[in-house]
């Protein structure tokens, strides 16, 4: 089964033991085992359908919408089981949260994009809010362009910006880790620079999983790479070992382009 | 020809027709309803027909046509004064005209009953008024006089309808301890008989009062002849406008016109319905919409959140969701007896003998009345808000969801805070469709709360100013009941155009509203971001 490199750096934020998922008779994910490391960037890579979407959703217990889907192992945060039915799905989720491969900034303000995490927790407090929106805005690098306007629709940006905004939105919680769905499929190549070197940035602050078809991004953004092929998770580790010289013959025939 | 079928051309020629025919068809109901409606209350002339056989008719010429026999132009002419001629309207052959002419001096007098008077005046007969260089003078200033006499009854009226309350009340008060098993000679009963007594004391002198006044107005009055030289006295106090349309100018008559606009817009009918205003039943419509939305609206949209956002999609869900598109489409009239049995006899008969025991045998919500006829009609539009509210719930895209519960929000948090606003846009294009299908519902109506005349609107001074248990008027019902069921239909006819126009104006007016109230929240919550 897989075969982890060494990952260098201290004990793993997120680890992943024996899991499995099924969609009603499908099996989506087969006895997956992978860590992920604090302040690294792990990306996830693979043909459509392979499975590593559903993987990152299992992280915030989005799956939790479908109703088909049945997952048995063990997914632990900071040591803590977070795959049970007792978890607090809702603490989990300010814990880790997720950026999407459409921007989905809400239907109101900038200022209330970025507060909106923070409002549901109860946060009314002005000058809380204020800090929130000024330090995340910041971080995810669009302050200078949105400072003005904080109170403009953000439905009026464009996708690059309504992109940043959504991982503002994000980091204004102040999350462990963000996970991201293709973050950049629907950008242009300045708006996914954009978004490449701010990923650069945050992990510095947060542990960043990231799942994308791009295998350059990958092989820029991130440290340690995992590659899925029909569910199950075919060979992770250091990203330079995977795309310079990978253990396993799939690895390599995708990345060279053979298939996939 | 081969080749222009296959362009697709014609096809869109072919929808293009038909959305034609339907725009030409609804342009044309609209058109003879505004121009009859529209035209109803411009001055018309009075001609003065000498006939041939020596007899001379005065009227306003409604219809020219052919007589389809023989082939001669006759004329219909309202000649009004049916007390006179035992009716309003004649047929006259153009043959037999031998002049026309339009005298100057000719008058509508318009009656509070008996339809209008056309003639000429004679003079005016008024206690302590100096009779004028002319008798037109005299009457302007004996009308004058009348009129500030009559607003001096009607506060005295005001005053006696609140008396009457009171009585009321206090005659339910006495019943209710009565039953309550109270002695007929305890401290409590007696005082309240006394003061009973007291109040309907002052009614009775202010009665006496009210017929005195009345009966003084009354002999103030106005000699008139008819064309026949049948001469008339008519009380100026039952004269609700003169006119004198020959010798009208333009701006005259332009001020004649709004004046029946205003009386149509303020004042109650009169003459079974055939003349007057329409007030009562424009805002009995316009209570009874408002009323059936806020029932239906919130009904609606929360049925619609549970079968789109809580409930498991299964066999039920969609059974339901089957059975509420099928709701719309049930005839009307089985809303009404539905309402009839559950509302008014099921639910009003229960809250009678529980909340008004004192009243029985005489049903306070026991019978039809605006309350039941709202509620039945919020059940007769609850699927459509339904049908409305969940197809823009399922319209917002999974991200929007996906990204609000990511952020640690709740299911209720996301659809408080994120949906419901997304979806209003959509919820008001269902309300819209539901009140413009309330105000023209007319069927279950009729056997739920509305009348023909209602005496009382269902609101006024009186606490508890909202009187649900009243029955009321409606412009639909005002439609069928002048135009199909008054004694005289010809001459309702204009009123049942005027009454079209009116409720067409009110669903409009109120669809107008929605539509801007949403197209302000589209802008607000969707444009799109790429």
């Amino acid at each position: 089964m897989a075969q982890a490199h060494d990952q260098s750096g201290g004990a793993p934020i997120l680890s992943v033991s024996n899991l499995n998922l099924h969609y009603g008779e499908a099996h989506a994910l087969k006895n997956i085992n992978l860590d992920m490391t604090r302040h690294q960037v792990t990306s996830f890579i693979g043909p459509s359908g392979c499975g590593k979407s559903t993987l990152l959703r299992c992280f915030n217990r989005m799956n939790d919408l479908v109703e088909s889907a049945r997952i048995e192992g063990s997914i632990r945060l900071d040591g803590d089981e977070i795959n049970e039915s007792s978890t607090d799905v809702i603490s989990l989720r300010r814990k880790v949260d997720m950026v999407f491969q459409q921007s989905n900034p809400f239907p109101k303000s900038i200022y209330e994009n970025i507060v909106y995490g923070l409002r549901i927790a109860g946060v009314n407090d002005k000058a809380t809010l204020d800090e929130a929106v000024e330090r995340s805005l910041k971080s995810a690098a669009i302050w200078n362009e949105v400072k003005d306007r904080l109170n403009d629709s953000a439905l009026g940006l464009s996708g690059g910006q309504a992109q940043r905004i959504c991982i503002a939105r994000a980091i204004a919680v102040n999350p462990e880790i963000i996970l991201m769905d293709e973050p950049c499929s629907a950008l242009d190549p300045i708006s996914t620079l954009k978004i490449e070197e701010l990923i650069e940035e945050l992990k510095k602050q947060y542990t960043i999983v990231i799942v994308t078809h791009n295998m350059q991004q990958a092989a820029r953004v991130s440290d340690v790479t995992a590659f899925f092929y029909l569910g199950e998770l075919i060979e992770a580790g250091g990203t330079r070992m995977i795309f310079t010289n990978p253990l396993k013959k799939q690895t390599e025939d995708y990345i060279t382009g053979r298939f996939g | 020809m081969n080749k222009f079928w296959k362009t697709g051309e014609p096809y869109v020629l072919l929808t293009g027709t038909a959305l034609a025919v339907m725009l030409v068809l609804t342009l044309t109901l609209v058109g003879v309803v505004m121009t009859n409606g529209l035209g109803y209350f411009w001055p018309r002339a009075l001609l003065k027909f000498d006939l041939k056989d020596g007899t001379s008719a005065l009227g306003q010429v409604m219809v020219k046509e052919k007589n389809p026999i023989s082939g001669v132009s006759r004329l219909q002419l309202k000649v009004a004064n049916r007390d006179v001629f035992g009716q309003d309207f004649r047929w006259i052959d153009e043959k037999d005209i031998a002049s026309r002419s339009l005298p100057t001096d000719a008058m509508l007098i318009e009656r509070r009953e008996h339809g209008n008077y056309f003639g000429f005046l004679k003079g005016v007969t008024a206690e302590g008024l100096a009779q004028s260089a002319s008798p037109q003078e005299t009457l302007q200033q004996a009308m004058k006089l009348v009129a500030g006499k009559m607003e001096d009854t009607r506060a005295i009226k005001k005053q006696m309808s609140n008396l009457n309350h009171t009585v009321e009340r206090l005659r339910l008060k006495l019943l209710k301890l009565e039953y309550g098993g109270k002695e007929k000679n305890s401290a409590e009963i007696s005082e309240l008989t006394a003061v009973r007594e007291k109040t309907m004391a002052e009614f009775t002198r202010l009665n006496e009062q009210a017929t005195a006044a009345q009966a003084e107005i009354g002999r103030i009055t106005g000699q008139f002849t008819d064309v026949t030289g049948g001469s008339k006295d008519i009380a100026l106090m039952e004269i609700v406008a003169l006119q004198r349309p020959n010798s009208m100018s333009f701006l005259a008559k332009c001020g004649a016109y709004l004046e029946r606009v205003r009386e149509l817009l303020l004042d109650d009918p009169r003459e079974s319905n055939t003349e007057g205003g329409l007030f009562p039943a424009i805002f009995g419509t316009v209570m009874m919409v408002l009323l059936m939305s806020i029932f239906s609206l919130p009904f609606g949209v929360v049925a619609a959140i549970y079968l789109r956002e809580y409930a498991k999609d299964g066999l039920m869900t969609r059974m339901v969701r089957i059975a509420v598109n099928n709701l719309a489409g049930v005839p009307s009239i089985v809303y009404g007896v539905f309402g009839l049995g559950f509302f008014v006899y099921g639910i009003g008969g229960s809250m009678d003998s529980l909340f008004f025991p004192e009243r029985l045998p005489t049903p306070t919500f026991g019978t039809g009345g605006i309350l039941w006829s709202s509620l039945t009609l919020a059940l007769l539009t609850v699927p459509v808000v339904i049908v409305a509210t969940e197809e823009s719930l399922a319209s917002i895209p999974k991200g929007i969801r996906e990204g609000s519960l990511a952020l640690g929000a709740t299911r209720f948090q996301t659809l408080t805070r994120i949906l419901l606003p997304m979806a209003t846009p959509g919820i008001m294009t269902g309300l819209i469709l539901s009140m413009a299908r309330a105000a023209g519902e007319v069927a279950p109506l009729m056997i739920v709360g509305v009348v023909k005349l209602a005496p009382t609107l269902p609101f006024d001074t009186n606490f508890p100013f909202f009187h649900m248990d009243r029955k009321f008027m409606h412009l639909g019902f005002h439609i069928y009941d002048v135009g199909f069921q008054s004694p005289n239909v010809e001459a309702a006819k204009p009123m049942v155009y005027v009454t079209t126009m009116l409720l067409l104006a009110i669903v409009v007016a109120a669809s107008s509203a929605a539509i801007y109230l949403r197209n302000r929240m589209r802008r607000k919550y969707t444009s799109s971001t790429f």
